[in-house]
């Protein structure tokens, strides 16, 4: 996910050529605070006219609690983009009322309640507590994310490479959107120059369980492509065990060996996902 | 209709264009002075954006300034929006 900021129209109007999954256009922390009615108009104005490509166009609105929030919505939820990605979520009380503005909205517009999705940033230690609140209560919350830099200075500690500060917040985020079934997206790597960093950073995300991870510079993107994408042996290997699990199924046979080991049903779920992420179906 | 106060938006960069709008006298009409690098390509596509958004707001006696630096069509009408609304001061969601 590549964050664009919502001021900056060469930026905009190339955002889909990186070949980033989705795009972010941020009308929160990229953008000026006397330039919030610049940048709202000119998301408003770029987001259909401009061909993204492949990629999936999300809105970062401001938090309802400043005075650009439901100017934000008023504007950018008519359009619906994907996703509406909503900063410093801190209760699923929250989550309940920003759905209700957004819902009167697009009532308005005549537009349905089921199209455009809603990513909760998670940015507080109040809303790592509640996180799972915030994650399994809501068709519409199909991601959630971890905003590190915000949290650290939530938390009054000092975001560090390793990450140590935000450990704890990291997993319990993760575990929260996998007991939902949703998507969870790991925060920015900031340093733009420090590649090895990005790719341990992304590396360990991956490790525990984020499925992507978000960016600041167009740069950034391949490296997590590279860690996220399964390799052609995960996928030789993920295919020969969806393969051979169609055909002992078929059998009756519900756990059976390849190459002296034992495959049962989390090892064929997870050779299933590796085979989703590469688009590969099984025939 | 015209600018209540003067008003600008967007900047130099590439791919952006600014806008400078300011009141003019009752029944003066409007003044455009618009300068583009892309002007001998695309310079009556930008006269046209202009003048169709000024009769959409129906700014009659204004002086316009732009200053365009190969703007798409939807980076000028965020531009001159932003501009009209901000001489307007219809500055909702923005501190001033």
């Amino acid at each position: 996910m590549l964050y664009i900021p919502g001021n900056n129209p060469a930026m905009i109007q190339q955002g889909g050529v990186y070949g980033a999954d989705s795009i972010l256009l941020d009308l929160e922390d990229a953008v000026a605070l006397n330039q919030k009615d610049a940048a709202r108009s000119l998301v408003r104005n770029m987001i259909n006219a401009i061909d993204f490509y492949d990629s999936e166009v999300c809105v970062r609105v401001n938090h309802l609690s400043t005075p650009f929030g439901l100017a934000d919505l008023e504007a950018i939820v008519p359009l619906q983009p994907s996703a509406i990605r909503y900063p410093k979520t801190e209760s699923g009380e929250e989550v309940a009322e920003l759905l209700q503005i957004i819902e009167k909205i697009e009532d308005r517009h005549n537009l349905p309640h089921n199209k455009m999705t809603l990513h909760a940033m998670i940015e507080t230690a109040m809303g790592v507590q509640n996180v799972f609140d915030i994650a399994s209560k809501f068709d519409r919350v199909d991601a959630i994310t971890i905003g590190g830099q915000d949290l650290t200075a939530d938390m009054n500690i000092v975001y560090t490479p390793d990450g140590a500060g935000i450990d704890f917040a990291r997993k319990r985020i993760v575990m929260a959107a996998k007991a939902s079934h949703i998507d969870v997206i790991d925060t920015v790597f900031p340093d733009v120059n420090d590649e090895e960093g990005l790719r341990r950073e992304t590396e360990y995300a991956k490790k525990i369980g984020f499925t992507g991870k978000a960016v600041i510079n167009p740069r950034q993107i391949e490296i997590i492509h590279d860690i996220y994408t399964p390799t052609d042996e995960e996928i030789r290997k993920a295919y020969r065990i969806v393969k051979e699990f169609k055909i002992n199924s078929a059998a009756g046979i519900g756990v059976f060996a390849i190459d002296a080991k034992m495959i049962d049903a989390p090892i064929v779920t997870r050779a299933e996902y590796i085979l989703r992420l590469a688009n590969v179906t099984v025939g | 209709m015209k600018p209540k106060i003067a008003a600008q938006s967007g900047t130099f960069e590439s791919s952006d264009v600014i806008f400078l709008i300011e009141p003019r006298p009752d029944n003066s009409g409007r003044k455009l002075e618009i300068s583009s690098t892309v002007m001998q390509q695309f310079g009556d596509n930008f006269n046209r954006i202009v003048a169709e958004m000024l009769d959409q707001y129906d700014m009659t006696d204004v002086h316009l300034i732009a200053k365009d630096k190969g703007a798409l069509e939807p980076t000028i009408k965020a531009r001159l929006e932003t501009a009209i609304k901000r001489s307007l001061g219809e500055q909702e969601g923005t501190l001033k």
